[in-house]
């Protein structure tokens, strides 16, 4: 069913009897040209965009969970492009590009808002940082405004401007960033891969990868084996597992990041705005509530729960740069596993077994990259060659030392 | 998270610093193959689901270096020891 302003008022007109589900529940046929792990995000672009882009429609989406059920549905929604590196800055435009027309090409409303990314910077070294990253911007065709003081104060004249220890100096504001709801993000690709003939199979967790000399030929699962002449990973956290199954060992260490949401209250924060003297940022969601998170805690983790210690670092980043958050009380957090990679920038690479393509290191920016990160891998697997765009994200680059290291962190995950 | 310190007794993990894997070696820079292996010391892991042999630091406490071994799926601790640089396993060759 296609969605519109007058099938909407023919099924309410008919007492919205008439809906039919967005997409089949199926099962697991005996094989499928390509086999994509995972049904997050990441995962569903790929199928929608290998059906769409490439013609390729023998495909299944492998779930174990229901889809959306993992990092889709814990992130805190910021959509952005404001790189500094090289090999990021493309990616992420690109991306951004493809939520612009995301909601027409899907016929989905995912809800896409650009409100604006704002950064606070606190100090001349910082602005001067700032000055740099909006220029390399600019030099890729990306959006950016070095913003004084006043000019921050006009936008959100709510912050602690005056703080002694962190006074606001400025900000680097990209307009065309924002928010996107994450659940409609999911659901938009899983309806519009199934309705290209991909099929989405949930609650169905791989528990092995089949190989024979040195080539992938399927995987097994908790509802059978399955056929598949390619197989691609989108699995986030749990890409050290699945990897270890076809005998690989990753750059990657599986870490948990907390996320919180306030009581409703009624519009106040209108753009996503980042502290720039500690890890806080925050946005409002069309339902009111505050969401905002910030480090990762640190240590690795597979328990999708954090601990007190980074809740509380997170609310004095807040405290800091907007003491009014103090009045409202936090009414739900949680935790998602991160896959940090050792450089703090993703994979999108061939693997060493022929056939297995991976698609990881995400850290804690996945959500804003899934249209990108779904149409690169695609082209990857359809074509056995590295989208443009993409060509960075290689798994070799941890021994060719081409690290894309955005934060100059150097290889300890929880630094980045 | 608590961290039993076997000098100082259970403490807040907001005492501690997480250096990460303890089961990685460095390997001897002088070995023919001394390129691949730091590849693998600096930048792979097993990160697995379950139990972690991993390096905490007792920072604002004794100071001492400890090996801690945790569940990653439930964060419980099964054990924790102090570490001294004998069992931190020098270089490979087994010399001091």
């Amino acid at each position: 069913m296609r969605y519109s302003a007058l099938a909407l008022a023919w099924n309410a007109v008919t007492g919205n009897r008439n809906w039919t589900p967005a997409w089949r529940d199926a099962a697991p046929r005996e094989s499928y040209d390509v086999l994509v792990i995972g049904g997050g995000g990441h995962g569903l672009a790929t199928a929608y965009y290998l059906a769409k882009e490439h013609g390729i429609a023998n495909v299944a989406v492998l779930e174990k969970s229901w889809i959306g059920s993992g990092n889709a549905g814990r992130n805190t929604t910021i959509i952005r492009s404001n790189y500094l590196m090289q090999g990021n800055i493309p990616f992420y435009e690109w991306s951004m590009r493809l939520w612009e027309s995301l909601e027409k090409d899907l016929n989905y409303n995912a809800m896409v808002s650009q409100r604006g990314v704002l950064n606070l910077c606190h100090s001349d070294v910082q602005r001067d940082a700032f000055a740099r990253r909006g220029n390399a911007m600019r030099l890729n065709g990306v959006d950016a405004d070095l913003l004084d003081r006043d000019q921050v104060r006009a936008l959100v004249p709510y912050l602690d401007f005056d703080s002694a220890r962190f006074p606001i100096h400025g900000g680097l504001m990209q307009r065309r960033g924002g928010t996107a709801r994450h659940d409609a993000v999911v659901w938009g690709y899983a309806r519009g891969a199934d309705r290209r003939g991909v099929d989405i199979v949930q609650n169905c967790e791989v528990t092995g990868i089949r190989r024979e000399n040195g080539r992938v030929t399927g995987v097994e699962t908790t509802r059978g084996a399955v056929g598949a002449g390619k197989v691609a990973l989108a699995v986030a956290g749990s890409s050290s597992r699945l990897a270890a199954m076809a005998g690989l060992r990753l750059p990657i260490e599986s870490h948990v990041l907390q996320a919180f949401v306030s009581e409703g209250i009624k519009p106040l924060v209108h753009h996503v705005v980042t502290f720039g003297a500690g890890h806080f940022y925050i946005s409002q969601s069309d339902k009111g509530g505050l969401v905002f998170g910030g480090d990762i805690d640190g240590y690795n983790s597979y328990a999708q729960r954090g601990n007190l210690p980074t809740v509380e670092d997170v609310c004095e980043g807040g405290m800091a740069m907007m003491p009014l958050i103090g009045r409202l009380r936090i009414v739900r957090s949680w935790g998602g596993l991160m896959d940090m990679s050792m450089d703090g920038s993703p994979i999108i690479d061939r693997t060493p077994v022929q056939g297995l393509y991976l698609n990881t290191g995400w850290c804690y920016g996945g959500f804003k990259a899934t249209p990108a990160s779904g149409w690169c891998f695609a082209h990857l697997i359809a074509r056995d060659e590295p989208h443009p765009v993409a060509a960075a994200y290689r798994l070799d680059r941890f021994t060719t030392g081409a690290l894309i290291d955005e934060r100059g962190a150097g290889a300890q995950p929880n630094l980045h | 998270m608590r961290i039993a310190c076997p000098h100082c007794g259970v403490r807040d993990v907001r005492e501690f610093a997480y250096l990460g894997d303890a089961t990685v070696t460095r390997p001897d820079p002088g070995a023919p193959d001394a390129l691949a292996r730091f590849i693998d010391y600096v930048y792979l892991r097993d990160n697995p689901a379950g139990a972690h042999h991993e390096l905490w630091y007792h920072a604002a406490g004794c100071q001492a270096w400890l090996k801690v071994t945790r569940d990653t799926r439930t964060h419980d601790i099964a054990g924790v020891e102090s570490l001294n640089e004998r069992s931190l396993g020098g270089p490979e060759d087994g010399t001091p």
